[in-house]
């Protein structure tokens, strides 16, 4: 099934220069493997894709069940160059929580992941 | 020694709550009150001060913030551990003593000033002695901005601020000492870690990354379960209870709103965090892939097992420099077709613009209400013609516009072309109310590396 990340994890984003950085946390230790799995540098780099200039670096914290992706280029030069209304990044996070991932219904169905509400 | 030391972080920003400090005393024992002002473009604009008046050049808050708590201070033993100095920490101590003085309890107050990291002076003398002080993002030469540089100051660390509590100090006020450093200090003092007690260092670190930013690990931003997080209104701010083992306890006072939670307090671990093995400082460099979170009771997270290893033989510098103008100007357009609408207009602004022959470096058009955040994952997201059926409908959207030049002028008349588009533009608009918008210098970040033997910081009693 399609499942949005928003309903598998929590994020905190914030900048350096003009680097994003996206701190995503499993909702649930048990999903943070999936995330893990699912969440790669090409698949986040294919989402930001006309988002960001530059290359996404991924970390893996499995202590604090979280990634910690960079995103560079994300933030139109930043700090107080940048024009933009999230100059400091603040809200990549909720931007990256829009990205879906494929889970294989069984596995959802093991680790309590239900389909996506679709709204009307 | 103590078996517990705690530590209230009481500002996170220069501009945070003006209450904080004073409820994080009130609400209950601390021994610190520990208060971070400096943003990395706040030193400019302290310089900027300076320049204008030799005698400011500080967090100016500072000294309300000082006022607010000065009992705690003088009766009951809270030591106060700052970097509101800014660019001028001596000037800072000034206005304290004064204060201090005004309230007939200068022999209770005792200073510790701790100068040395501001570098501005010593520029061509360290290029002269072949220190490049390259952007470390883009690896540029500082001699292609030297003529516009407004401050560098070099991050220092928790040194210092333990010897100024060493000798015997309540109020300690430093310059560009590094955010972390102010919480980690008074832990090292206390508990007399060693300078090569990397982990307890470490997690002394961690401490003040947590805590830093204020309410940001208590709930504030906090985007996990944030419906059910009581009392924003009245929101904790976070004190570290720190052990000698380098563990600790991340609370905060009975009775205060927010939450203090293993989620809160990880998604402040993971703000501005780069590569989460380094997290580098000149004391040391934590690894915070080891920490370890336990929900410890309500509002009550304990924090253990952080590593540390011995720091570089380079410290951070923060350069800030004049890098042109801006201006960003909005208006307000409303249903229907209200993007279309603030589209036509974007167009026709830009036209007038060219046809003045204005240049800019760049001109940044957004859409608020509909893509100034998310921009196209938004219409990615609902796929193409579902996002046209909602642009048609949403209610409102507001234009935004900004443009950057080295020509001041060039900024200038941009601003005058936003409100002859009421009249002479799309219809359906409104949103002007605030007026002209303001033209801004733009000071910019310059990050850089020296090498630690060039940085010699000094404490003075006063």
């Amino acid at each position: 099934m399609r499942v949005r990340l928003l309903q598998l994890a929590h994020a905190r984003s914030g900048d350096k220069g003009d680097t994003a950085n996206v701190g995503l946390i499993a909702l649930r230790p048990e999903w943070f493997p999936l995330l893990r799995r699912e969440v790669t540098i090409e698949r986040v780099t294919n989402h930001f894709d006309g988002v960001i200039t530059g290359a996404v670096e991924r970390f893996d914290l499995p202590n604090l069940n979280a990634l910690n992706f960079l995103l560079h280029g994300a933030l139109d030069g930043g700090g107080t160059l940048s024009l933009k209304t999230d100059a400091q990044g603040k809200v990549f996070s909720t931007a990256l929580l829009r990205m879906r991932i494929d889970v294989p219904d069984e596995e959802a169905r093991q680790l309590g992941i239900n389909p996506e509400v679709t709204e009307s | 020694m103590k078996e517990i030391v705690r530590v209230a972080g009481g500002q996170g920003f220069w501009g945070d709550s003006l209450d904080a400090p004073r409820r994080q005393v009130e609400g209950g024992p601390v021994d610190y009150l520990m208060l971070d002002y400096l943003a990395e473009v706040t030193m400019s604009i302290l310089q900027k001060q300076k320049e204008r008046d030799p005698s400011l050049g500080y967090a100016r808050d500072f000294v309300d913030a000082v006022e607010s708590v000065l009992p705690a201070v003088t009766d009951h033993g809270v030591k106060i551990i700052a970097n509101a100095g800014g660019v001028n920490p001596p000037a800072c101590a000034a206005a304290i003593r004064k204060l201090a003085e005004s309230r007939s309890v200068s022999e209770k107050v005792k200073i510790a000033v701790v100068t040395g990291d501001d570098l501005l002076g010593r520029l061509d003398e360290l290029i002269a002695a072949g220190h490049s002080l390259s952007n470390m993002d883009t690896g540029e030469p500082l001699t292609t901005i030297c003529d516009r540089v407004l401050s560098a100051n070099a991050y220092i660390g928790s040194t210092p601020i333990v010897e100024g509590l060493d000798r015997g100090a309540n109020i300690v006020i430093t310059g560009r000492s590094t955010d972390t450093a102010l919480t980690m200090a008074p832990l090292r003092y206390e508990f007399g870690w060693r300078p090569t007690d990397w982990d307890r260092l470490a997690a002394g670190i961690v401490a003040g990354h947590i805590i830093e930013c204020g309410a940001q690990c208590s709930g504030g931003n906090c985007l996990y379960d944030w419906r059910s997080i009581p009392d924003l209104a009245n929101v904790g701010y976070p004190i570290a209870d720190g052990k000698p083992d380098g563990s600790f306890v991340i609370t905060k006072h009975p009775g205060t709103g927010g939450r203090v939670s293993v989620p809160s307090v990880t998604e402040q671990l993971v703000y501005e965090m780069g590569d989460p093995h380094e997290y580098i400082t000149p004391d040391v460099i934590a690894d915070f892939t080891s920490i370890h979170l336990r929900d410890a009771g309500e509002n009550r997270v304990e924090v253990s097992g952080v590593k540390g290893h011995p720091p570089t033989d380079k410290l951070k510098v923060s350069i800030a420099y004049r890098a042109g103008f801006k201006a960003v100007g909005s208006l307000v357009y409303a249903w229907p077709d209200a993007l279309d609408k603030a589209k036509l207009a974007d167009r026709v602004l830009r036209e007038r613009l060219d046809r003045l022959g204005l240049r800019f470096d760049q001109i940044l058009t957004e859409y608020v209400g509909h893509s100034a955040t998310h921009g196209i994952l938004v219409a990615r997201d609902a796929g193409a013609g579902a996002g046209n059926a909602h642009s048609r409908d949403i209610p409102e959207v507001q234009l935004r516009i900004g443009v950057r030049a080295d020509d001041r002028a060039a900024v200038e008349r941009f601003t005058r072309e936003i409100a002859p588009l009421v009249l002479n533009g799309p219809p359906s608009v409104t949103g002007f109310a605030g007026g002209r918008p303001k033209v801004e210098e733009i000071v910019a970040y310059w990050p850089a590396l020296v090498d630690k033997r060039v940085v010699t910081t000094s404490v003075e009693i006063v």
